[in-house]
């Protein structure tokens, strides 16, 4: 039955995809990769101060004696950033909405949340947490927290926000005024509409560029380290000075790949997916 | 009592005044097709009836409310006005009975087994019923304009706007959404039907409008508008359609 396998190969690569052309294609990109990294690996390892890097960044006994006490500090960049991550989602949901609101009446509300994503996203973000982190307490109101996590969070929860809520935005404005117009005219309320018919179109659209904002998230949980908590990367700077050997920062990013590589396919995956469902429906 | 009477309605997009002082009265139960030529406003004019354009001047009632007062609320008006658009408008990321359930359920505030058993009914009157739980996009262009109907019906309106219904539609397509309406019609569902299907307007409608530079220049029973046009340019506008094989 060779018909199907042909349909399949005819379709995968009008969609462009990796597997369109077989078992040849397969060989040829086994052999290139396995040549280009044999290259890199050649000259790097043969480079004159290569012995001196090994040593202090290669080191499998300090990987070993340091990893422990990283693994665990990372707990606490993934709390960092699941907390962080459900709170942006939420308060940038929103500012998206504020900014989308028509009318007159609402323009101090939509001047306010454009005010708000113009200031954030200018200010990098470890001056905000510099600010946040040892302004913040020091002001000592009662009441307010004085712990670094909280602050650290809060600091990440504004700037990221501002980030998302655009994204948020552009996907409300993705959606075709006359959806709008539909559930108006059925009767439903502004609010209605945009609850029951352009937010949820909208926010499916907009789940890949969310999720690639959150990998950027995952890693500045790592900034959170300068206003005290110790996190996987300033357990890995405690490590080094006690040893003199750079390996823990190599334990730490491993982790910090672990972690977002998945994510960053599990993206690739969604949008190729979304694109599939789009010409499928477009074809009809 | 007339279902819907409209009096001087004008309504301009910048500088291009697109409707130049409307009259209008249909009667309960009675069926107007609106014809005239691209651009002419016909669409204008029916988003202006459910108030989705704002107006400049003149009044509309809808059984004896004048809904373009001050203060009117405009979703309770809404849900007395269906509106069909030309491109269907369904909820791509709904099924068929979540678009329908839909209004009923947040705008009438009826529980989702009675909103689900009207629009079950109301499904199955129009050959739908195994389509409940497809998604639109699954749904050839005849059955999407059925259910974006259906949605319309289920809130039960007393007067529903039909803009051009057909036009998106494939014309093996066309039949099947134009009996649907015929069988609204036979039910007393009180319509007014922007179209270019002129057979279908001679044959369903109890008076035809033609629309022309922004008012009503003409206006009759269907006999008197296809056969004997008394304007120039409703001559004109139909011998146009006659050559382009559509009467
Ligand atoms: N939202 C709008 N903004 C500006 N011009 C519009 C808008 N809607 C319609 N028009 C213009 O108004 C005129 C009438 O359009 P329309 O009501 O769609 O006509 P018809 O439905 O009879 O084809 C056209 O010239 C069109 O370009
Ligand atoms: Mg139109």
């Amino acid at each position: 039955m060779p018909e199907p396998a042909q349909l399949g190969s005819r379709r995968s690569r009008i969609l462009g995809g990796p597997r369109s052309e077989g078992a040849r294609s397969t060989l040829i990109a086994v052999v290139s990769t396995v040549v280009f990294f044999g290259l890199v690996v050649l000259l790097v390892t043969n480079a004159p101060g290569w012995p001196e890097v090994k040593r202090s960044f290669f080191s499998g006994e300090q990987f070993r004696e340091s990893l422990p006490d990283i693994a665990s500090a990372f707990g606490l960049n993934i709390r960092l950033f699941l907390v962080a991550e459900v709170l942006i989602l939420v308060f940038a949901l929103l500012l998206a909405v504020l900014r989308s609101v028509p009318g007159p009446v609402f323009f101090p509300l939509r001047l306010l949340a454009t005010a708000y994503t113009d200031l954030f996203r200018s200010i990098p973000t470890v001056l905000v947490i510099y600010i946040l982190g040892f302004g913040a307490p020091t002001l000592q109101i009662s009441g307010l927290p004085t712990s670094p996590f909280f602050w650290g969070v809060t600091a990440l929860v504004l700037v990221y926000s501002a980030y998302v809520a655009e994204v948020y935005r552009a996907g409300i404005q993705s959606v075709h005024p006359s959806q709008e117009a539909a559930a108006r005219s059925l009767g439903l309320s502004q609010p209605q509409a945009l609850r029951f018919v352009i937010l949820p179109q909208a926010v499916r659209r907009v789940v890949p560029p969310l999720l690639n904002d959150f990998i950027g998230l995952q890693k500045d949980t790592a900034l959170v380290a300068l206003i005290g908590p110790v996190e996987a990367f300033r357990a890995s700077q405690i490590e080094v000075a006690g040893s003199f050997n750079y390996t823990p920062y190599l334990a730490t990013a491993l982790l910090f790949i672990l972690l977002t590589v998945p994510m960053a396919r599990f993206t690739d995956w969604l949008i190729a997916r979304n694109r599939r469902r789009e010409l499928a429906a477009g074809g009809r | 009592m007339s279902a819907l009477t409209v009096e001087g309605l004008r309504k301009s997009f910048g500088r291009l005044e697109v409707l130049r002082g409307i009259d209008l009265e249909v009667a309960e139960h009675e069926v107007v097709c609106l014809i005239g030529a691209s651009g002419s406003g016909k669409s204008t004019f029916l988003r202006c009836v459910n108030l989705l354009e704002p107006i400049d001047a003149g009044t509309i009632v809808v059984a004896g409310e004048e809904i373009t007062a001050r203060g009117v609320d405009v979703n309770r008006v809404r849900r007395r006005i269906g509106i069909v658009f030309q491109a269907f408008n369904l909820f791509p990321h709904m099924s068929v009975l979540a678009n329908v359930t839909l209004a009923p359920r947040r705008a009438l505030r009826l529980s989702r087994a009675d909103a689900e058993g009207r629009a079950v009914e109301l499904l199955e009157r129009f050959g739908l019923a195994d389509k409940r739980d497809e998604y639109p996009d699954r749904l050839s262009g005849g059955q999407q304009q059925r259910v974006a109907i259906v949605r319309a019906l289920a809130m039960r309106p007393d007067l529903m706007l039909l803009d051009e219904v057909t036009s998106a539609l494939d014309p093996e397509l066309v039949a099947e959404v134009l009996n649907v309406i015929r069988e609204l019609a036979a039910a007393g569902m009180t319509m007014v039907i922007a179209t270019h299907e002129m057979a279908f307007a001679r044959d369903i409608a109890d008076r035809v409008c033609f629309l022309d530079e922004g008012v009503i220049l003409e206006e009759g029973s269907p006999d008197a508008i296809f056969t004997r046009p008394r304007e120039a340019r409703t001559q004109q506008f139909l011998q146009r359609i006659v050559e382009a094989g559509r009467l």
